[in-house]
C-alpha cells in the first residue's frame, strides 16, 4: 500500500515508490478521490487530485489502478451533463443533494436503462476494427452505432436477437485470429488523452454553418476546422459559443464549460431542453452533451474536462457524424496548468505558464479534423475555443500560442461591445484561412455572387476604416458626397448586417439564402445611390428617402421564411430613386 | 484529536511550521495558545509528512519558537449559525464583537462551502428594482446575480451600495423575507460606521449581519471574512428561505491579503505579484451567489472593489469581471462633473438582465430601448472627441444633436438624488423622452413598432421638454408623499 507523504492544494506526493505510471489514474485517501499521476521520480510520485483535498491527511492510502483516466463510451451520453471526469451531474444531485462532495461516485451511463438494439451483422460475418454491429435510437435525433473496438478483428460467433438490452449485457461474441472469443457489451473504455484512430484526414471543404452572418459571410469555419474566440470579459465569447451550439449545422454538439460560471451551464441545460431545432423540430438537448467543470469546482479537473469533451466528440465522429466542440474557456485550462506547474515548482516560461503550454494547445487542436473513419464513413470534429486574455490584451501567451494552431480567429472587441454592437467581432483583426477551401462549396450551394458580395463588403469596410481616420480629425460634413455614401453604406453593413441580435426570434439565426439576399439588396442600394450622386444630386436627398434605415431593419422586418418580401424593397428603392432623378 | 504540540519549528511571515504532527488534515483549523494567555487561530495550508505549515489569521507578531501550544481541532474552519445572527456584528472570523454575547448555534457549517452542482441551480430571472435609473434601465440587477461595483478611491461606491440596499428592500422585498449580509475587509472604521448608520436609518438593522475586518484588524483574517459572510448568507437563504443581499467591500483589500499570504508561502507570483490562482480563489467566493432548487431564498452579491489607479485591466477588476455576471463601473469623469451616481454607462453591463426584462418582467420595449441608449451614448463620445478637435461650433447638425442628447442624458437620466427612487416605468419613459432629442432616423436599434409607439415627434422638436417631464415626475412624487 502507498501512503500520502505531503499535501499542497490539489497536488499530493508519495515518497519512494517506483510503481506508478505517468498519467495513471489513482484513488487518493480513504474517500478514494480521483487523481492522476503527473510526474514520477525515484524520490517522489506526484499526483494531481481532481477533487477537493480538504481534510486529507498524510499517511492515508493511495491506490493505483494500472489504467489511464478513461471514459465509458456507449448509449446514454447524449442529453446528459457530466463533470470534468464524466460523473453524471443529474444523478449526483439526485443521490447527494445540491453540493458535490469529494469522493462522490456514480456510473457515467445508466446501467438499468433498456435500449432497443438492432443488429446490423449476422453470425459468421467478419468484423473489422470500427465496424458497426448494431444501432440504437439514442435520442430522437441521434442513432447510436455500436462499433467493434479498434484492436479487434474477427468473426461473429454469436449475436443476440434484436430487442431490449442494458448496456452491460453481452450482446455479441467475436472470435479473433488467435481463436480468442471476445464478448462485447455496449460500452467501450477510452483513455481521454489518446486520440481515437481513423483511416486518414480529408480536405476540409464544407463550412460549418452557424446562421451568424459575420461568421458565415466573412470568417467561416470548415467542418473539421478550428477557431479561437478571444475577448475581454463581457465581449460575447459565451454568447457566440451558445449561438453555435444552438444553431450550427453539426449533428452533435459537445459543450465544455471549463472553469466558467455555474449559471451559464444551468441556463444551457434549461434552454436546450426547451429550444427546438428548426431542422428536426426536436429539442436541441437531443443532440447535445454538456461537460461542466465550473470555476468553483476543483482546478485540476479543468484539464480533464477538455480531454473528456474532445474524446466524446471523437467517439461520435467515428460513427460518421459531424461534431462541433465548444470549449469555454481554454484560458481557464491553461491557468490550471500554470497553477499545478507552480505547485510543482517547475521552471516557468512566459507569464508563469509552463513551457509545455504550446504543445498542450497544439495537441488539443490537432484532434479536430475531417476524417475517413475506421468504418469508412466521413466524420468531423470542429473545435471552437474561447480565450479569456488577461486585461483583454491579445499579446498574452494563451492567445498568441493558440493563434499558431487554429485557422479561424474571431477577435472580440471591447469597444464594439461597449456600444452594444454584437457579435462584437472586429472585422479588421479577425480572419478565416478556410475561405479558399470553402469557395467551391459556396459557389455551388449558395451561388457565385455570395463570395463576390463578401469581397465587396470587405472592400467597403476597409474604405470606411480609412475615411474614419479623416473624419476623426475634421468631421464628416466636409467629405465629398461619394465618400459620404461609402460611410453611409458601411453603416448599413455594420448595423444592418454584421450586427446580429441573439435575442431576436428571426435575427438569432439567419439562413445563407437570406444572408445573400441581404447582401444583394445592400449592394443594390449602394449602386443606385452612386448613380444618383454621379448625376450631381445632393446627398441629403438620398438620406431623406429613409431607405438606408429601412434596409438596416430588413433583418427584423423580413422573416426568414418570407424572402419574397425582398421584392418590395427593390421596388421601394426604385420608386424612391426615380423620384429623385 | 486533542493532541497539543508545544513549540514551533519555524515562523515565516504569517506562517508557522509545527513538527512531529500526527493525523492532521489539510486545511484543518488550529488554535494557538500563547504563554501570556492569548489565543490565535490558524489553518493548515500545507503538510509534508509530520510537518504542517499553519497560516495564522491574527498574524505572528509576538510568537516565538517556544512560547506557544498548538492544538489541531480536527475539522476545517466552521461557523456556528442560527437565525439569531440577524442584527448582530462579528469580527472577520465570525466571533461576536457587539458585546451581546455568543449566539445560540443551530448548525455548524464549513466556511469554504462545497461546489454547487450546476443542475441544482435555478437560473435567476427576477429583477430587483433598485429605483436607480442607470441600474434598472441599463444594467438591471437580478435576484441571485453577482454584480460588482468597480470603483476608484474617492468615488461614492458606498453611497451607491447603501442606496441600492435601501431602495431594493422597499420596492422588491415586501412580503418576503429579506436580509443583508455585510462584510467589510480592510475598510476604515468610518466606512463601517457609515454602513451601520445607514442600515439603521433605513430601518433594516435587525435584518443585517455584519462581519467587520477593518483596516487596523489582522490582514490575514481577511481571507476568512468573505467566506464566513457567504456561509451565513447561504444558510439564511437556503435554510430560512430569505432573499439575501451580500455586500462585500473592499475586494481589493481581500486580494492584497491573498497576495501577502501567497508570497509568504514562497509561491511563484503571477501578474502584479498576485498568485496564479487568484481567478479560482475569487471564483470560489463569487460563485456562491445564486438560487438553488428546492429553496425559496436567494443570494445576490454586490462586491465592491477599488481599481488601483482606476485601471480596469488591473488583475483584480479584470479577473472579477471574468467571473461575475456583469459589472457596474463608476466613472471619475462623471463624478467630477457632479453626476451622482457616476455610473460609467459604456463599460457597465448586466449579463443576466436579458432574461429578466421585457414583456412580463419590466416592459416590452426595455431591451431595444437599452440598446439604443447605449449606442446613442457611444455616439455622444465620438461627437465629443470630434468637438475637442474641431470645436463644437464646427460640428455637423447631427453631431450637435448628439452632444445635446449626451448632456441631457447625464443630467437627467444618470443623475439622481440619493433619496430618490424611480419606478421602472418612470425610468423607461425617461429614456424615450431623451431619445426624442435625436432624429428618428438615428434610432437604428429599435424596432419600428416600438418606435411608432414610444417615439414622440413633438418632443423631438422641443429641446426643453425633458426638463418639463422630469419636473412633472418629481412634483408628482412630492405630491404623493
Ligand atoms: N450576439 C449577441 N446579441 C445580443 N447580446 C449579446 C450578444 N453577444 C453578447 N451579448 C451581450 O453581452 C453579454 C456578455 O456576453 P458573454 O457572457 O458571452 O461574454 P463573455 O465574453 O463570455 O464574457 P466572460 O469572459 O466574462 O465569460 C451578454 O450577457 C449579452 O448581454
Ligand atoms: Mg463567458
Amino acid at each position: 500500500m502507498y501512503k500520502i507523504y505531503s499535501i499542497n492544494g490539489p497536488v499530493i506526493k508519495i515518497k519512494g515508490s517506483t510503481d506508478f505510471k505517468i498519467m495513471e489514474m489513482v484513488f487518493v485517501g480513504t474517500n478514494k478521490l480521483m487523481g492522476e499521476v503527473i510526474s514520477v521520480s525515484k524520490d517522489f510520485t506526484v499526483i494531481q487530485v481532481y477533487e477537493s483535498t480538504t481534510g486529507l491527511k498524510p499517511g492515508e492510502p493511495v491506490e493505483n489502478s494500472g489504467e489511464p483516466i478513461s471514459l465509458s463510451l456507449g448509449p446514454g451520453l447524449i442529453g446528459n451533463i457530466f463533470d470534468g471526469i464524466q460523473r453524471p451531474l443529474t444523478d449526483i444531485a439526485n443521490a447527494s443533494g445540491n453540493y458535490i462532495s469529494p469522493g462522490t461516485t456514480a456510473s457515467p451511463l445508466d446501467l438499468e436503462k433498456e435500449w432497443e438494439v438492432r443488429f446490423t451483422v449476422e453470425k459468421g460475418e467478419t468484423l473489422q476494427p470500427g465496424d458497426v454491429f448494431a444501432t440504437i435510437n439514442e435520442t430522437d435525433l441521434v442513432i447510436h452505432k455500436l462499433m467493434a473496438p479498434y484492436n479487434l478483428r474477427g468473426q461473429v460467433t454469436e449475436v443476440k436477437p434484436n430487442g431490449k438490452y442494458r448496456i452491460k449485457d453481452i450482446i455479441i461474441s467475436v472470435k479473433d485470429d488467435k481463436g480468442d472469443v471476445h464478448k462485447l457489451d455496449m460500452v467501450q473504455k477510452w483513455p481521454i488523452k489518446t486520440p481515437r484512430p481513423f483511416i486518414g484526414r480529408k480536405p476540409m471543404s464544407i463550412p460549418l454553418i452557424s446562421g451568424q452572418r459575420v461568421i458565415d459571410t466573412l470568417f467561416p469555419i470548415a467542418k473539421g476546422g478550428t477557431a479561437a474566440v478571444p475577448g475581454g470579459f463581457g465581449t460575447g465569447k459565451t454568447m457566440m459559443q451558445h449561438q453555435f451550439a444552438k444553431w450550427c449545422d453539426a449533428d452533435i454538439i459537445v459543450y465544455i464549460g471549463c472553469g466558467e460560471r455555474g449559471n451559464e451551464m444551468t441556463q444551457t441545460l434549461e434552454e436546450f431542453k426547451e429550444l427546438i431545432d428548426p431542422k428536426s423540430n426536436k429539442p436541441l438537448i437531443d443532440r447535445t452533451i454538456l461537460i461542466a467543470n465550473t470555476s468553483n469546482m476543483p482546478v485540476a479537473a479543468r484539464e480533464a474536462s477538455i480531454y473528456t469533451g474532445i474524446t466524446l466528440a471523437e467517439y461520435y465522429r467515428d460513427m460518421g457524424y459531424h461534431v462541433a466542440v465548444m470549449a469555454d474557456s481554454t484560458s481557464r485550462w491553461a491557468e490550471a496548468l500554470r497553477e499545478i506547474s507552480g505547485r510543482l515548482e517547475e521552471m516557468p516560461a512566459e507569464e508563469g505558464f509552463p513551457a509545455y503550454l504550446p504543445s498542450r494547445l497544439s495537441q488539443f487542436y490537432e484532434r479536430a479534423g475531417f476524417v475517413e473513419t475506421l468504418n469508412h464513413l466521413e466524420g468531423s470534429v470542429s473545435i471552437i475555443g474561447a480565450i479569456s486574455p488577461q486585461g483583454a490584451d491579445f499579446s498574452e501567451p494563451v492567445t498568441q500560442n493558440t493563434k499558431r494552431f487554429v485557422r479561424c480567429f474571431w477577435a472580440l472587441d471591447k469597444e464594439l461591445a461597449y456600444t452594444r454592437h454584437y457579435s462584437a467581432i472586429n472585422w479588421n483583426q479577425s480572419y478565416s484561412e478556410y475561405i479558399n477551401d470553402l469557395s467551391k462549396w459556396y459557389n455551388k450551394n449558395v451561388g457565385v455572387s455570395f463570395l463576390h458580395h463578401r469581397q465587396l463588403f470587405i472592400y467597403l469596410l476597409s474604405e470606411e476604416n480609412k475615411l474614419m481616420e479623416i473624419v476623426k480629425l475634421i468631421g464628416k460634413d466636409v467629405l465629398p458626397d461619394d465618400q459620404k455614401l461609402i460611410l453611409e453604406i458601411s453603416r448599413v453593413i455594420r448595423v444592418g448586417y454584421l450586427q446580429q441580435n441573439a435575442f431576436h426570434k428571426d435575427d438569432t439565426y439567419v439562413p445563407l439564402n437570406k444572408q445573400l439576399k441581404m447582401m444583394e439588396i445592400i449592394m443594390y442600394l449602394y449602386r443606385v445611390s452612386q448613380e444618383v450622386i454621379r448625376q450631381g444630386k445632393a446627398f441629403s436627398l438620398l438620406l431623406n428617402t429613409n431607405l438606408f434605415e429601412k434596409v438596416i431593419k430588413i433583418k427584423y422586418d423580413i422573416p426568414n421564411d418570407k424572402l419574397e418580401m425582398f421584392d418590395d424593397y427593390y421596388k421601394m428603392i426604385d420608386d424612391a430613386m426615380n423620384k429623385i432623378l | 484529536m486533542d493532541l497539543q504540540y508545544i513549540g514551533l519549528r519555524r515562523i515565516n511571515g504569517p506562517l508557522v511550521f509545527v513538527e512531529n504532527v500526527k493525523d492532521i488534515g489539510f486545511e484543518e483549523v488550529v488554535e494557538i495558545k500563547l504563554n501570556n494567555g492569548d489565543t490565535r487561530h490558524g489553518r493548515v495550508v500545507e503538510i509534508q509528512e509530520e510537518l504542517a505549515a499553519v497560516l495564522v489569521f491574527e498574524g505572528t507578531q509576538g510568537l516565538s519558537l517556544n512560547n506557544t501550544t498548538v492544538k489541531f481541532l480536527g475539522h476545517p474552519m466552521q461557523i456556528g449559525l442560527s437565525e439569531e445572527v440577524l442584527g448582530r456584528m462579528f469580527n472577520g472570523l465570525g466571533k461576536p464583537i457587539d458585546g451581546l454575547g455568543s449566539i445560540y448555534v443551530e448548525k455548524y457549517l464549513d466556511i469554504n462551502g462545497l461546489p454547487l452542482n450546476p443542475v441544482s441551480r435555478k437560473y435567476p430571472r427576477n429583477y430587483i428594482s433598485t429605483g436607480i435609473s442607470s441600474i434598472d434601465g441599463l444594467t438591471t440587477l437580478i435576484r441571485g446575480q453577482k454584480l460588482p461595483i468597480f470603483s476608484g478611491a474617492g468615488l461614492p461606491h458606498n453611497e451607491l451600495a447603501v442606496q441600492i440596499v435601501r431602495q431594493a428592500q422597499i420596492a422588491e422585498f415586501q412580503g418576503e423575507k429579506f436580509g443583508v449580509v455585510f462584510a467589510a475587509m480592510g475598510v476604515k472604521n468610518d466606512v463601517a460606521d457609515y454602513f451601520k448608520r445607514s442600515f439603521e436609518e433605513a430601518g433594516v438593522l435587525e435584518k443585517v449581519v455584519m462581519f467587520l475586518n477593518l483596516s487596523n484588524d489582522p490582514i490575514i483574517e481577511r481571507l476568512i471574512t468573505p467566506r464566513a459572510a457567504l456561509t451565513t448568507a447561504e444558510y439564511l437563504a437556503y435554510v430560512h428561505d430569505m432573499h439575501i443581499l451580500v455586500v462585500l467591500t473592499d475586494m481589493t483589500s481581500y486580494c492584497e491579503a491573498l497576495r501577502e499570504f501567497s508570497s509568504s508561502k514562497g509561491e511563484i507570483p503571477g501578474r502584479k505579484g498576485f498568485p496564479g490562482y487568484l481567478y479560482s480563489d475569487l471564483a470560489s467566493l463569487y460563485e456562491r451567489a445564486g438560487i438553488v432548487q428546492n429553496s425559496n431564498g436567494s443570494v445576490t452579491q454586490i462586491p465592491i472593489l477599488t481599481m488601483p489607479n482606476d485601471d480596469i485591466t488591473h488583475p483584480i477588476p479584470d479577473l472579477t469581471g471574468y467571473i461575475t455576471e456583469g459589472q457596474i463601473v463608476l466613472s471619475r469623469d462623471l463624478h467630477q462633473k457632479g453626476v451622482y451616481p457616476p455610473i460609467g454607462v459604456l463599460p457597465s453591463l448586466s449579463r443576466l438582465m436579458k432574461d429578466g426584462i421585457g414583456e412580463g418582467y419590466t416592459r416590452a420595449d426595455h431591451q431595444d430601448l437599452m440598446n439604443q441608449l447605449y449606442a446613442s451614448y457611444a455616439r455622444v463620445m465620438d461627437a465629443r472627441s470630434l468637438a475637442s478637435v474641431i470645436g463644437e461650433d464646427e460640428l455637423g447638425p447631427i453631431d450637435k444633436k448628439y452632444i445635446q442628447f449626451g448632456n441631457l442624458f447625464e443630467k437627467y437620466y444618470l443623475s439622481q438624488s440619493m433619496t430618490r427612487s424611480r419606478t421602472i416605468i418612470e425610468t423607461l419613459d425617461l429614456g424615450w423622452d431623451l431619445l426624442s432629442v435625436l432624429p428618428k432616423s438615428e434610432l437604428d436599434r429599435v424596432n419600428q413598432e416600438l418606435l411608432d409607439k414610444y417615439y414622440d415627434q413633438d418632443k423631438a422638436s422641443k429641446d426643453f421638454s425633458i426638463d418639463d417631464r422630469i419636473q412633472i415626475i418629481d412634483i408628482g412624487k412630492e405630491a404623493n408623499k
